[in-house]
């Protein structure tokens, strides 16, 4: 057995207790590097993270205490100390002697101060080995060389270059349980080789090693002559920090917010994803283009020659061009583009799988726009590198699909700028982070495929009518009396001399959406087509009625956003159940008491009642003439 | 040459500040007077130069607190013109609880976690700053940065958002709150290298003086006021002690120690075998008790 190098530990406590001073300026000037650790379960990834916390000194003695009991009490070690119990933090996983989640750990050596995400082997997690992924500059992929590589391995791996990074450590542990044999690392090494070479991995380190005894952690293993690389704590001291990397790159900043104290003060404040600015720089403000020069780059320790790649600045301008929250400062003859469709690398995080045509937040640096994402080009399965066909993307699944926004992103491809190029994915519903993904390029079909320019605009086609364009969007159960209200609706609209049209959702399935079933994909595909017509019939300045049970608000709020403020009017023709199922003109709510019919709303597929609608008719109430002269009174005030 | 560690981390937390300022519509900073909630008053006052910070600033007082720590709040809310609102539960006498007889769980119950959230929602803050660090204790190591709250206040750890780059959704449900962490990567070296470097006034009680003391159990306690309850066989000694963490002063263990300034305190620290939080009597009992505790609201 190795001991872990005492001598280092003895050097510092020495230097620390004669010249506390000198201890400090070091330790003032070091870098920063994050890592992940990720394996298999089993494979020692929080024995290894144990083993670096204790060898590095970041164990005190109560903790030591505890930890000699935890492992006499649940350990399994026998009488050995059980690192991996430093580490094992919530409740629950320490009964089932598995970690479940990320947890950020934080150790000292000489040179680096170092944050682990420690993630989680089991398949089912692949979400938080994600997360701890974004933010790491170098990954540790454990393997137990008894096992070799394994299906979780690949998984890992691809998911590591996926996310972009560079720096990637095979370590091979458990080299105690196999008699430290050389032939076995060098058979595992090469089988990894393989596999990094079909994913697009350049270059890696392979390290044979053991957590539990200590071998070529901080110290080469006696037990291991033959091996001559570097031992773990040296490789991860010496490889390049990646916001050094971002320096060299031009100059982006994600406006966060605008500080403006007094009126004599105007800055935008932001984070520098890239670069370097200093005064006299010229920048351009995106997505509007405009350009100013930088008057200072102002901090709280006073204003600064020059701010660079990974600081917290404000940076003020020559003169007052608008600017806000969303907006980039970029360097102005080198600026990132903007587009609204592109290919994008997905990871799905949430159990409800990904509703294709659904309208999600999009948020990228401080840009949140609305998106929708088309049916995957493929899934990739991770295990065989095969890309599979897909509908959609469940829980943990990877998939590239196309989206599309709908404002313009200010954006970099992921793979030359992390800042501009990740963004995650949130359900408009729940607020849950569903996805995250990365931009691989814009698709510029916007660029492609040209508006046809028009010389009679919306505005002269409502002009002619004498009116104004609305889409009256009723939506309530089945039986609430939508299509009789609507009906009436348009009916006085018409002796009033203006220019209607009705839509109904049994005619419009029989016709323009009859190839769509009730699936919830075909139930959203169904809205965004009405929601198209209506808005084209907008656009020719007509007052549009529709009458569907649009039950989801997610789906409301897309035809809300196809169209210009104002116009959309969302009628809540709200009739409670008991009372529209007691009406049940159609006799369906019987058959779906009786099971007959599956999805019905209300019965076993749920209503979400508009929060703000422009308009509210109460049916038990009102008769529906009553209704009607209530909602012509509303929309012409 | 690469920014340092702690540049590293001043921006990471100065960007997750300005991003709940950003977003959030009624932010709050959680004000221990702690040398922690030092360093976020500071990091505060850094991220929105030369604007004041937007928010105001909470403090729980348990009325047990160390005079010192008071009269600190008092001066720093003075000299940087900050607004301090102070929470308390004012029934504790007629309740009966005291730091004494009550037992620590129902203590901490009445006297902390109530009271915050009372607090909270009383002013409807919708997203609240605390100074908690993932080294402090292995719960405290999984939560993210942005940690979501019930309307009743309970943490759900199995249910936390995935927090990718530094991309913070901060997108509530109804009668949802978020707790924010800034200083998640920080630990406790971080804490007073930073404190030292960019000279953050502290509480006195963190450098050692001659204070009045008793020893009880192995714990070093402070009479700091008429109030402390003696028992058979306690002493009143005058020892040179300090603090390094504070809480309520009959609760709040103190160490022995020479170091009167920034550099021993530091140098004392690297050489400590003892964790930070083992003065704590709060943290005593089962060793996943702080998971508990958050679950139902602590901090």
């Amino acid at each position: 057995m190795t001991e872990s190098s005492p001598d280092t530990i003895y050097e510092t406590d020495a230097l620390i207790a004669e010249d506390i001073d000198a201890y400090l300026e070091t330790h003032q000037h070091k870098s920063m590097l994050r890592f992940i650790t990720c394996g298999s379960v089993d494979d020692g990834k929080s024995t290894l993270i144990g083993r670096l916390l204790y060898d590095s000194k970041m164990i005190f003695e109560d903790q030591l205490a505890a930890l000699e009991t935890d492992s006499k009490k649940v350990g399994t070690q026998g009488q050995d100390i059980d690192f991996a119990l430093l580490v094992d933090g919530l409740a629950a996983e320490r009964e089932q002697g598995i970690t479940i989640d990320v947890a950020y750990r934080f150790f000292t050596t000489e040179k680096r101060k170092f944050i682990v995400a420690d993630c989680p082997g089991h398949e089912q997690y692949t979400r938080n080995m994600v997360t701890g992924a974004s933010t790491a500059d170098l990954a540790v992929i454990l393997i137990d060389a008894r096992k070799g590589v394994l299906v979780q391995t690949r998984r890992h791996s691809f998911l590591c270059n996926l996310l972009g990074i560079k720096n990637i450590v095979l370590a091979v542990n458990k080299m105690d349980l196999v008699d430290y044999d050389q032939a076995t690392f060098d058979a595992i090494v090469a089988e990894y080789s393989a596999f990094a070479e079909e994913i697009g991995i350049e270059a890696f380190t392979a390290v044979p090693m053991s957590g539990l005894k200590g071998d070529n952690i901080t110290a080469p293993s006696d037990n291991m002559p033959w091996y001559d690389g570097p031992v773990l704590i040296d490789h991860l001291e010496t490889v390049p920090v990646r916001s050094a990397v971002n320096r060299d790159k031009p100059f982006r900043m994600p406006v966060q917010w605008v500080n403006r104290p007094n009126l004599d003060f105007r800055g935008f404040s932001g984070l520098i994803a890239s670069g370097t600015v200093k005064p006299g720089d010229e920048l351009r403000v995106l997505p509007s283009g405009k350009t100013s020069t930088v008057k200072s780059v102002v901090t709280f320790d006073g204003d600064l020659e020059e701010g660079v790649a990974g600081q917290a600045v404000t940076i003020c301008l020559d003169d007052e061009v608008d600017c806000s929250r969303g907006d980039v400062l970029a360097t102005a003859d080198n600026p990132p583009q903007s587009a609204d469709q592109f290919e994008a690398s997905i990871v799905w995080m949430d159990e409800d799988p990904l509703q294709v045509g659904r309208g999600y937040w999009l948020k990228l640096g401080t840009q949140m726009v609305s998106v929708t994402v088309q049916s995957p080009k493929y899934e990739i399965n991770v295990n065989t590198l095969e890309q599979l066909a897909a509908k959609t993307l469940e829980l943990n699944s990877i998939g590239v699909a196309e989206i599309t926004t709908d404002t313009a992103l200010t954006f970099e491809p992921y793979s030359e700028n992390r800042s501009l190029g990740g963004f995650i994915l949130i359900d408009k519903l729940t607020n849950r982070t569903v996805g995250a993904g990365m931009l691989n390029f814009s698709l510029r079909r916007a660029q492609n495929v040209h508006w046809q320019a028009v010389d009679i605009t919306r505005e002269a086609h409502a002009e002619k009518k004498n009116q104004k364009p609305l889409v009256l969007w009723f939506t309530g159960l089945s039986g609430s009396g939508k299509s009789t209200i609507a009906n009436e609706v348009e009916k006085r609209l018409h002796v009033m001399n203006r220019h209607t049209f009705l839509l109904d959702g049994d005619n419009v399935r029989h016709g323009l959406n009859k190839d769509l079933g009730f699936t919830e994909a075909d139930r959203i595909e169904n809205i965004r087509r009405i929601g198209e017509v209506a808005k084209l019939m907008a656009d020719a300045g007509l007052i549009v009625l529709t009458a569907f049970i649009s039950p989801f608000r997610a789906e409301r709020q897309m035809v809300r956003d196809m169209l210009p403020d104002g116009e959309f009017v969302e009628v809540f023709v709200d009739t409670p159940l008991e009372v529209a199922e007691e009406r049940d003109v159609k006799g369906l709510y019987k058959k779906a008491r009786s099971g007959e019919l599956k999805n019905f709303t209300g019965i076993d597929s749920p209503y979400e009642a508009p929060e703000a609608a422009e308009v509210r008719v109460n049916t038990v109430e009102m008769s529906a003439e009553e209704a009607a002269d209530y909602i012509i009174e509303q929309i012409l005030k | 040459m690469s920014l340092t560690h702690l540049q590293r981390l001043e921006a990471e937390a100065i960007h997750i500040m300005r991003e709940v300022v950003a977003e959030a519509s009624n932010p709050v900073m959680l004000y221990s007077v702690g040398k922690d909630s030092s360093v976020m008053l500071h990091l505060a006052r850094k991220a929105f130069y030369p604007s004041p910070p937007p928010f105001p600033f909470l403090h729980i007082a348990s009325g047990w607190d160390f005079q010192d720590l008071l009269a600190h709040r008092d001066r720093t809310a003075k000299e940087y013109g900050i607004e301090v609102i102070v929470a308390q539960n004012e029934k504790a006498d007629e309740q009966g609880i005291n730091p004494f007889d009550t037992g620590s769980a129902m203590y901490s119950q009445a006297q902390l976690t109530d009271p915050l959230k009372r607090a909270l929602t009383e002013h409807g803050f919708d997203a609240a700053f605390g100074g908690g660090r993932r080294d402090e204790e292995k719960a405290r190591a999984k939560e993210r940065i942005f940690s979501f709250r019930t309307a009743s206040h309970r943490w759900d750890p199995k249910n936390q958002r995935p927090e990718l780059w530094n991309i913070y959704n901060a997108k509530k449900n109804k009668g949802e709150s978020i707790r924010v962490f800034p200083i998640s990567n920080w630990t406790e070296l971080d804490i007073w290298q930073y404190i030292h470097l960019e000279k953050i006034d502290i509480v006195p009680l963190y450098f050692s003086a001659k204070r009045p003391t008793v020893e009880r159990d192995g714990l070093i306690l402070m009479v700091d006021d008429e109030r402390f309850r003696f028992e058979d066989g306690d002493k009143v000694v005058e020892r040179d002690i300090r603090f390094r963490t504070l809480g309520c002063y009959p609760l709040t263990g103190a160490v022995e120690s020479e170091a009167t300034d920034m550099t021993d305190i530091i140098q004392e620290m690297l050489l400590a075998t003892g964790s930070e939080r083992q003065g704590r009597a709060i943290d005593k009992g089962e060793s996943a008790s702080m998971e508990a505790k958050k679950q139902e609201g602590y901090f």
